[in-house]
């Protein structure tokens, strides 16, 4: 879905300045703490990644 | 925004890119096999120690500092380092107190039996290339600071892409990746949308690239200032011709910090301490403490207790830049997505270079950017 108008910066920013969010405080996390907190930091760290395979997946052809 | 302003950000976003992106790419490919440097050594070095019974003494530090020495006549001792989980030193020696990398000589020795059990002198081995590489493209200080300097570079570049992102997204929704109309307008979503996904691990991966680029003259700045302060009484003094019990000074200092343990002991004259201690560097024993590390000066004439002083910001600053970019504090899984990630940041590498070609080459495929983003695009994609 392309919106039509232009969108304001808080739509554009929205969800990089969320996984932006996510992977600090998964490289964070694992400074503190081994075992269970690792998990946490190897799931946040994953969103970057996976954000870039679900948009090449539903990429334009 | 103006389209000044656009414009402004643009020429900022193409110029650091294009200083920087040789230099980005180099570290990126010889950065990948140092992530798993521990897995490739574990590999090709031997990691056994060999079978003894489970109780049997360990010898001292002192003796194996001896035997280092017999092992290179004529040197000194310079670092012992405790490996985290089996009973191995590392000692360091080498011709003076501050030899180049190139003349030290690293002994991995077996606590219970003194027996040598590698030299890791590997200065010719593929690793050792990758990292020189990394470091300082084989070209000491200046080529250390100067991959500094195109670290900070990458961060202006990731920083003002980010600005011009905003124009770029005005009609389009977050991760579109138009691949059915130009190649250029593939790779140009494509170059947007890897950035702005990496951009947190990009930044501080770099960052702190860039904070370890400047770790001599920070450790040379820490030691003429607090250093200086901890050992004002011993100003002048030469290196003792005799060094007193290493095995005692770290008791002494272990006594001083209790719940800490070595990490490593620099013999007087190193980087690391004093013309006239024992360093005693300290860890604390939780995984929140361990990486933060306390130097505990010894007199290395008498073995007495001089003084111990916890590290002030940029120290501290330097030491978690290690973690944060070698992405080694996490087990195999972090070192995978750091590998991922160093590949994606690659492709926005690789992209920028290509979209700058084809603009130079082509501007016939400016129409094909959404309708209306005509100067907006055209100025940013520049």
């Amino acid at each position: 879905m392309k919106p039509r108008a232009p969108l304001p910066l808080l739509a554009i920013f929205g969800i990089p300045a969320a996984i932006a969010l996510v992977t600090a405080a998964g490289l964070v996390t694992a400074l503190l703490d081994d075992g269970l907190v690792d998990a946490l930091s190897w799931a946040a760290l994953s969103v970057p990644v996976l954000a870039a395979a679900w948009s090449w997946r539903n990429r334009e052809r | 925004m103006t389209n000044r302003t656009i414009r402004a950000w643009t020429l900022i976003h193409k110029w650091t890119s294009l200083i920087c992106t040789v230099f980005m790419l180099l570290l990126c490919l010889t950065g990948l096999p140092l992530i798993f440097h521990d897995e490739i050594e574990a590999l090709t070095a031997e990691h056994t120690l060999p079978p003894m019974p489970a109780e049997t003494p360990l010898k001292s530090l002192d003796e194996a500092v001896a035997t280092a020495l017999a092992t290179y006549p004529g040197e000194r001792p310079l670092f012992l380092s405790f490996d985290e989980d089996r009973p191995v030193v590392n000692v360091t020696t080498g011709p003076g107190a501050r030899p180049p990398v190139s003349q030290m000589h690293i002994s991995a020795i077996d606590l219970r039996s003194t027996r040598i059990l590698a030299d890791l002198n590997d200065d010719k081995g593929f690793m050792h290339v990758m990292l020189r590489l990394h470091v300082d493209m084989f070209a000491g200080l200046p080529g250390e600071l100067f991959l500094g300097f195109m670290g900070f570079l990458l961060f202006v570049a990731t920083l003002s892409g980010v600005v011009i992102y905003a124009p770029f997204m005005r009609k389009l929704s977050f991760g579109t990746v138009r691949a059915g109309r130009s190649r250029r307008l593939k790779w140009l979503d494509l170059h947007n949308m890897l950035g702005i996904v990496t951009l947190m691990w990009v930044v501080v991966v770099g960052l702190t690239g860039v904070i370890n680029t400047l770790s001599v003259p920070l450790v040379a700045y820490w030691r003429s200032n607090e250093l200086a302060a901890m050992i004002a009484p011993y100003a002048g003094k030469p290196v003792p011709e005799r060094f007193a019990s290493v095995d005692a000074a770290v008791r002494t200092a272990m006594e001083a910090a209790p719940g800490m343990r070595p990490q490593f002991i620099a013999f007087p004259g190193v980087r690391f301490s004093s013309n006239h201690h024992y360093a005693v560097w300290l860890k604390g024993a939780t995984p929140a403490t361990n990486r933060i590390l306390t130097p505990a000066l010894i007199d290395a004439e008498t073995g007495a207790f001089t003084d111990m002083r916890s590290m002030p910001w940029y120290m501290l600053a330097l030491r978690l830049s290690q973690p944060l970019h070698f992405g080694d504090y996490g087990g195999l899984p972090m070192k995978i997505l750091w590998a991922v990630l160093d590949v994606l940041t690659i492709v926005i590498l690789g992209s920028g270079l290509y979209l700058w070609v084809a603009r130079r080459r082509t501007a016939q495929d400016h129409a094909a950017a959404a309708p209306g983003l005509r100067s907006a695009v055209g100025d940013a994609a520049e």
